[in-house]
């Protein structure tokens, strides 16, 4: 019986009485007004969960609608459906879930800084993400946009009649809320570092942080040009992207892809990052191969720039090229695999303690790892040929975004909510809650592989008799995963009131944000920390 | 961190302008300036996209790109290279004699900066009015014939973009420099406090920087006939 079960394990509490963050300014005021990043990330906890809902109501008419073989809804609206959802998730939840709520809060502590290098943009960060977020909701309010979240010309310049320019404004708003706290992150951790945290002593969150934070900055840029080229050429009729002219509706897709890319791994990396974190503590084992963990990380981060050719297969592209991206979609699986490995190296021998936020773990390394494979096997050109835009397709990246990042993303939530709540959620639900998860997510999505390899297209609102009986099995998973993803929604804000107080570390984890107070100071630390080696878990906690 | 040892009246000075989430003031500062180097890397992408569709459209339409390039006006776009050229001098001369503090000399040269600066703007716009007078304007007034009359346009689209997003850079740049030659004057900077200054000459550089790309593009490559 681990200390866990047993209660809350009694530790030394030399600053449990300094007064918390969420004392002083207590107006509203105080709290959109702030600087302090612990109640920035919350203000984002908040928006990103607002937009998580939305775009999840959107799932939901998808799903209703892939019901019955003709389809329930009219087709516009279920264009404007997966287009709403698409754009939703990945710019307003998936993108940004990890890196400003959970890394917000914890990149600062986690180096024993007193705050992100750039306060007052962090702040403005987040203005910028609910200004784009206002943009993308009043382009639903003015009945929706239907080009698909990709936006592909010549549809996007000179077709569709939808509220494109409001969507567009969106993205691009919310792409400098992501540059910037790319930008505050990368910063942060070369020079707020606290004396004897060096770079091999981080833990590898702040490594995923980091590696992420690169690609943000690199490849958002590319990204908002991009849609105001395409805005731009709907304003003025001319633009690059325009074939009446011999301008190249496939550069478009060409400078699409090198963010959309890379976007991927934003999800990935800091779910890569937290997952270690999760399963170190819960196996009380250092994790296997630290330096291959990080350069596996910033390895992903940069070969990712080199793959995007391979969403195009089928765009008309020379062989060679195909062959190019291909091996070099390839290569990118090592580092992943390499993360995998090292995962399960970790839990070997160890002593394993199945909490809540390790199941969320264990179920991201599961998930990820089919949907990562399944990768590979639309990186390889002649498979593709014949896969591409079905179903195949969709389940393979709701594998990798939503069975990885989301999972990973919740259970890092639970893990470290003792931390920022100071209180304790209910250990039975929670367990319930992510084997819920884990088995909703696969009765939703394991039926679209089939689908697609059976030859189910993507992006329909109608389809074959014979599909049916896989879409209504996916949609029941969907109400799982729905009821699923309610009930932590429930029981966490019940804790808020009613949860036991949570000590200053109730994982017996190592890191520096167990040494300070739950939920912390303002200033993070009353005394200055002392960093050690990550994850010595062969040591006592100080 | 603390002061244990008797800091220099420079050295106190500096820590006055200490934001509280910094320990030192050296920290600060290299915070501030790699912000500003990896914006600086966020703009080249920027207009990264732009170079590279330029490339691509060249690449699809070489005798339509080089028959619009004889058309642009090299001797405005030479005096325009030369203003931006100049005006990187002057605001580094500003940033060294703050650095010494020299107060007036810094104002003198900001000023100098943001002249040049402005010049650069009001020749563009003169070439942007000769194009509006020859119909050369994409979308908007464009009126051309011959084989390659839509490659023209092309070449116009991509034109204004480069010139027209690199001109907004710069307008927020002298705008800048215009505030910050007001404050120098008013004595706001001095040799313990100059990381602004120093951050507005690095974004100036870089407008400057990628000038020196949208130049050779657009008024020299392909003009020889031929």
């Amino acid at each position: 019986m681990s200390a866990i079960d047993a209660g809350i394990v009694p530790q030394p509490k030399p600053e449990s009485l300094a007064p918390s963050f969420y004392s002083g300014k207590r107006s509203l005021r105080g709290w959109l007004f702030t600087r302090d990043h612990k109640r920035i990330a919350i203000l984002y906890t908040l928006s990103v969960t607002l937009f998580f809902l939305l775009g999840g109501a959107a799932a939901a008419m998808i799903r209703y609608d892939l019901i019955v073989p003709s389809g329930e809804l009219p087709t516009e609206v279920y264009n404007k459906a997966f287009t709403f959802h698409g754009v939703v998730m990945v710019w307003f939840f998936l993108l940004p879930s990890i890196p400003v709520t959970l890394g917000n809060f914890l990149l600062p502590i986690m180096i024993g800084a007193k705050d992100l290098a750039f306060p007052r943009i962090n702040l403005f960060s987040w203005y910028l993400f609910i200004g784009g977020g206002a943009f993308v909701v009043a382009a639903l309010w003015a009945g929706g946009v239907d080009t698909g979240w990709t936006f592909y010309t010549p549809y996007s310049t000179m077709f569709s009649n939808t509220n494109v320019y409001l969507a567009i404004i969106g993205v691009f708003v919310t792409g400098f809320s992501t540059i910037f706290t790319g930008l505050n992150f990368i910063v942060t951790t070369h020079t707020m570092r606290t004396p004897g945290m060096t770079w091999m002593r981080l833990p590898l969150f702040v490594w995923g942080l980091y590696a992420v934070s690169v690609v943000m900055v690199l490849a958002t840029p590319v990204l908002a040009m991009t849609l105001a080229l395409v805005g731009l050429e709907r304003v003025v009729g001319v633009g690059v992207f325009d074939p009446s002219l011999g301008g190249d509706p496939l550069l478009f897709q060409h400078l699409f892809w090198f963010y959309s890319h890379p976007a991927v791994y934003m999800m990935i990396l800091p779910a890569m990052g937290l997952a270690s974190e999760i399963i170190s503590c819960f196996t009380s084992r250092r994790v296997f191969g630290y330096k291959f963990m990080t350069y596996s990380m910033l390895a992903i981060a940069v070969i990712g720039f080199m793959v995007w050719g391979h969403h195009m297969f089928v765009s008309g592209m020379s062989v060679y090229a195909a062959m190019v991206f291909s091996l070099l979609s390839f290569l990118v699986a090592v580092p992943s695999a390499i993360k995998i490995f090292n995962w399960t190296a970790t839990l070997r021998k160890g002593d394993i303690r199945f909490t809540a936020p390790m199941l969320y773990a264990l179920g991201f390394v599961g998930l990820f790892l089919l949907g990562g494979l399944t990768g590979l096997i639309l990186a390889a050109p002649a498979l593709d040929e014949f896969l591409h835009d079905t179903y195949f397709v969709i389940a393979h990246f709701h594998y990798v975004m939503v069975g990885g990042s989301v999972m990973c993303y919740l259970g890092g939530i639970h893990f470290w909510w003792p931390k920022v709540t100071g209180r304790m959620y209910s250990e039975r639900l929670a367990k319930f809650a992510a084997v819920l998860m884990f088995v909703g997510f696969n009765v939703t999505f394991f039926p679209q592989y089939l689908l697609g390899y059976r030859g189910m297209p993507r992006r329909y609102h109608s389809y074959l008799p014979q599909f049916q009986e896989l879409n209504v099995i996916s949609t029941g998973g969907a109400v799982l995963l729905a009821i699923s993803y309610t009930l932590p929604v429930l029981y966490l804000l019940w804790s808020l009131k009613y949860g036991k107080k949570a000590p200053p570390n109730p994982w017996d984890a190592r890191g520096l944000e167990w040494q300070t107070s739950s939920p912390p100071p303002k200033e993070n630390f009353l005394h200055p920390p002392v960093p050690r080696e990550a994850y010595a878990y062969d040591k006592p906690a100080p | 961190m603390n002061a244990t040892v008797a800091d220099s009246p420079l050295e106190e000075a500096r820590r006055a302008h200490l934001e509280e989430q910094f320990d030192e003031p050296d920290q600060q500062h290299s915070a501030a300036s790699l912000g500003m180097w990896i914006f600086l890397a966020t703009e080249m992408l920027f207009f990264g996209v732009l170079f590279a569709s330029y490339v691509v459209l060249r690449v699809l339409h070489p005798a339509g790109f080089a028959e619009a390039s004889r058309e642009t006006d090299l001797l405005l776009g030479s005096g325009e290279t030369a203003a931006l050229l100049t005006s990187s001098i002057t605001i580094v001369v500003a940033l060294r004699a703050i650095k010494l503090g020299q107060r007036g000399v810094a104002t003198l040269f900001l000023s100098l900066t943001a002249a040049l600066g402005i010049g650069f703007l009001v020749i563009h716009g003169f070439e942007y009015h000769s194009e509006w007078e020859e119909h050369l304007v994409p979308g908007v007034r464009f009126l051309k014939f011959g084989p390659h009359a839509h490659a023209v346009e092309l070449f116009e689209v991509m034109s204004y973009l480069l010139t027209g997003w690199h001109s907004i850079h710069l307008i927020i740049a002298v705008s800048v420099v215009l505030g910050l030659t007001w404050r120098v004057w008013r004595g706001a900077f001095g040799p313990d406090h100059f990381t602004t200054l120093e951050l507005a000459a690095l974004y100036w550089h870089l407008v400057d920087i990628i000038w020196m790309f949208i130049f050779p593009l657009l008024y020299l490559i392909g003009r020889a006939p031929g």
